[in-house]
């Protein structure tokens, strides 16, 4: 159809404190940005995209080479690599090296990629408990939802939900003011760092050359959930991959800035193994689980495999004012905003959520500050253009299908687009009634009626613009 | 200076706002241009492409181009539908080469009509006056696909009579977005409603923009809304004497 068998995320609109939190949430995250890319602040910005855009691309091309170079690299350190095909295996190796290291507490460092696979629910099965250390993260576990923005998983709660939280789960005190809220955590958390035997992360780069685990941060989480535990697991997507250290100069430049506006995150770790002797600290074991989980499909395809070079720092999310209407959990996976929007059909195939690709605008706010220079309009209209034909090859959509055959006919026979629109504008009404809001009811179908159910429609002139084009030209060649 | 101007006025001024290209013909003739009207044209095909039906698009697309085949310039009151040809026709017709060549070398005479103003007649006064406070919205493949942002304030800002206020965030889309806003009409009111009380915070009695199709949005929700703020397109504001 062409209307109807959309999602309507009336709940997420009708709530004003909600829309609140996110347009306040996002609106700061863009003008923060704004203010540390500006060329007065950093003149060579859009050079810097195009080179990440470049060295993204080039290592994706020959992420074979790459993979193989980081795993040397690695090994020659002491740390070693599991490949993962799915999350499942993620989640039975870390169950296995709890029950051999006889560990019940494991702490874990902000990663979507262990969002993605589920890791704390799957893992818990295994009587194992996952502890985020990540304050919004925290939050976001406790109350057993998923992150609501690649960034900030709290975004859509205020420091009054926080409170109440922390009073329901933590049985503390009611506390609204954020200072003493963190404090609270990190009571909580301090004593789960000493009791974990084994710390999670992810990794927002990893650099082949020195095979190397690059983590960014602002609260200082990642640093002690990566050195205090005796063994360290880095979870990461394989096209987390860099080709070199000095490659950083390039993405951490721009991570920071598009994610919070930060020239630099408080904390940069480089982690490049286990402990060795003499150092005073640091793992005692070290591994980097390279996850695969649909990726490979989507490096095999040429055109959209620049949906891999994604450094998850959330500018297209603060900028699309879709995610800022119907925020990260209308989303029907761990990604949100554009950036899930062409990640899910790709992921999870055409037909997992047929509407996703068609819940944008096209304006194009998410391309103009990504980082990495993804195109996702583009995306987003080959992923249309993919499920528009699953649904004609399972019968489906024939209404919308025959409506778009009649509409280019009719588009290509001059003389019958005037007379529809004659016709149209005769059903219409007048000129002189104004904008209108209702229309004769036998009207009131489909994209019609979805038009007026929040605007007015333009009146129909009385003559289209090539009738009154006609009557003019005798006029201009007297 | 003189040369021949084709129209594309786009199907939907052709149908609902016949008046922007009566005013954009009147624009172009004052500065001495030659217009004409090639009458077989109809839709750049965009709404058919946005969807998904990339044969549909495909057909209406050919029609275009064969329209205006011998066309020296091609102005166009919108910036959607300019980039549709000037950007999307080569995607369209990436497998076809014959076809893709036409496309190509429709792309350099395809402009906008600010862009044409400013860069092809190169002028900024036009001789306009209107009594009104403006604000102007930025749409979205104007100033994404084919980088208007100056220039249509520019030419505002020599209209006799014309104060120009910047509404907040003048970037944001309309929500408007072709078949967007009648697949999500919520979402798409919803942005149109933000929109607007950025035009309403300015105290504007006018909003500006180089694409009816925002307007058409960005009127009909503050027609709802039972204000009073008008919606111009930039053509009607630059033919106003």
């Amino acid at each position: 159809m062409l209307t109807g068998s959309y999602p309507r995320f009336t709940e997420t609109l009708a709530d004003p404190s909600l829309q609140l939190a996110i347009y306040t949430a996002t609106g700061r995250l863009m003008d923060k940005r704004r203010a540390t890319v500006m060329p007065e602040a950093l003149p060579d910005y859009q050079e810097l995209r195009n080179q990440a855009h470049l060295l993204k691309k080039h290592t994706l091309e020959n992420l074979d080479y790459y993979l193989e170079q980081f795993q040397a690299a690695l090994q020659a350190r002491g740390g070693k690599v599991v490949y993962c095909k799915e999350g499942s295996e993620v989640v039975e190796f870390l169950a296995g090296l709890a029950r051999e290291r006889r560990a019940e507490v494991i702490v874990k460092s902000k990663s979507m990629t262990t969002e993605e696979i589920h890791f704390n629910e799957r893992l818990a099965e295994f009587g194992v408990e996952p502890v985020e250390t990540d304050l919004g993260e925290y939050i976001i576990q406790l109350t057993h939802q998923r992150p609501y923005h690649i960034v900030a998983p709290a975004l859509h709660m205020t420091r009054y939900d926080v409170a109440r939280v922390f009073q329901e789960r933590l049985g503390v005190e009611n506390e609204t003011e954020p200072e003493k809220q963190t404090r609270i955590a990190r009571r909580m958390l301090r004593e789960k760092f000493l009791a974990a035997d084994i710390g999670v992360s992810g990794a927002n780069f990893l650099v082949a050359g020195s095979g190397a685990v690059v983590l960014v941060e602002n609260e200082g989480n990642a640093r002690m959930a990566t050195t205090l535990p005796k063994v360290h697991v880095a979870v990461a997507g394989i096209e987390k991959m860099i080709p070199r250290a000095q490659d950083l100069a390039v993405f951490l430049k721009l991570l920071g800035r598009s994610g919070t506006g930060q020239p630099l995150t408080v904390y940069t770790s480089f982690l490049t193994g286990p402990r060795r002797e003499g150092e005073v600290d640091g793992p005692e074991e070290f591994y980097v689980v390279l996850l695969d989980n649909g990726r490979t499909r989507l490096l095999a395809d040429r055109e959209k495999r620049e949906s891999l070079f994604c450094i998850r720092c959330g500018a297209c999310l603060n900028h699309c004012p879709v995610y800022r209407k119907i925020g990260g959990h209308s989303y029907p996976t761990t990604y949100s905003g554009p950036i899930g929007a062409i990640l899910t059909p790709q992921y999870l195939g055409a037909k997992h959520s047929p509407w996703l690709p068609f819940a944008s605008s096209l304006c194009g706010a998410c391309a103009e500050v990504c980082p990495v220079k993804i195109d996702i309009p583009k995306i987003l209209l080959d992923l249309r253009s993919e499920a528009v034909k699953a649904k004609r090859k399972d019968g489906e959509n024939r209404v919308e299908a025959w409506s778009f055959k009649i509409w280019a006919w009719i588009m290509r026979h001059p003389r019958w687009y005037e007379a529809a629109g004659l016709a149209a504008r005769a059903v219409l009404g007048s000129e002189d009634e104004g904008w209108l809001r209702r229309v004769p009811l036998w009207l009131r179908v489909g994209p019609l009626k979805e038009w007026l159910s929040r605007r007015d429609l333009p009146p129909p002139p009385e003559r289209s613009f090539r009738q009154l084009w006609r009557s003019r030209l005798p006029a201009r060649e007297e | 200076m003189s040369g021949r101007v084709s129209l594309f006025v786009t199907c939907i001024v052709d149908q609902l706002f016949p008046r922007v290209g009566l005013a954009m013909a009147e624009v172009l003739e004052w500065l001495g241009y030659r217009v004409d009207f090639p009458e077989a044209q109809t839709c750049c095909g965009q709404p058919a492409f946005n969807s998904g039906y990339r044969a549909e698009a495909r057909a209406v697309a050919r029609h275009f181009l064969e329209v205006f085949e011998g066309a020296e310039y091609v102005v166009v009151p919108s910036g959607s539908c300019t980039s549709m040809i000037t950007h999307h026709f080569a995607d369209l017709f990436r497998k076809d080469p014959a076809w893709l060549e036409r496309a190509r070398r429709m792309e350099t005479r395809v402009w906008e009509f600010s862009k044409f103003v400013l860069e092809v007649a190169r002028r900024e006064d036009v001789g306009a006056r209107l009594d009104a406070v403006a604000t102007y919205h930025d749409s979205c493949h104007a100033l994404r696909e084919l980088g208007v942002k100056e220039g249509p304030r520019r030419l505002l800002s020599r209209v006799r009579g014309l104060t120009l206020r910047e509404m907040n965030r003048a970037e944001e889309c309309c929500g408007f977005g072709g078949t967007f806003s009648v697949k999500f009409p919520e979402v798409s009111g919803g942005m149109a409603e933000t929109k607007i009380d950025a035009i309403l915070e300015t105290g504007a009695d006018l909003v500006v923009s180089i694409d009816s199709s925002c307007l058409m949005q960005i009127q009909g929700v503050l027609s709802r809304a039972g204000s009073p703020v008008r919606t111009m397109h930039l053509a009607e504001v630059l033919a106003s004497r």
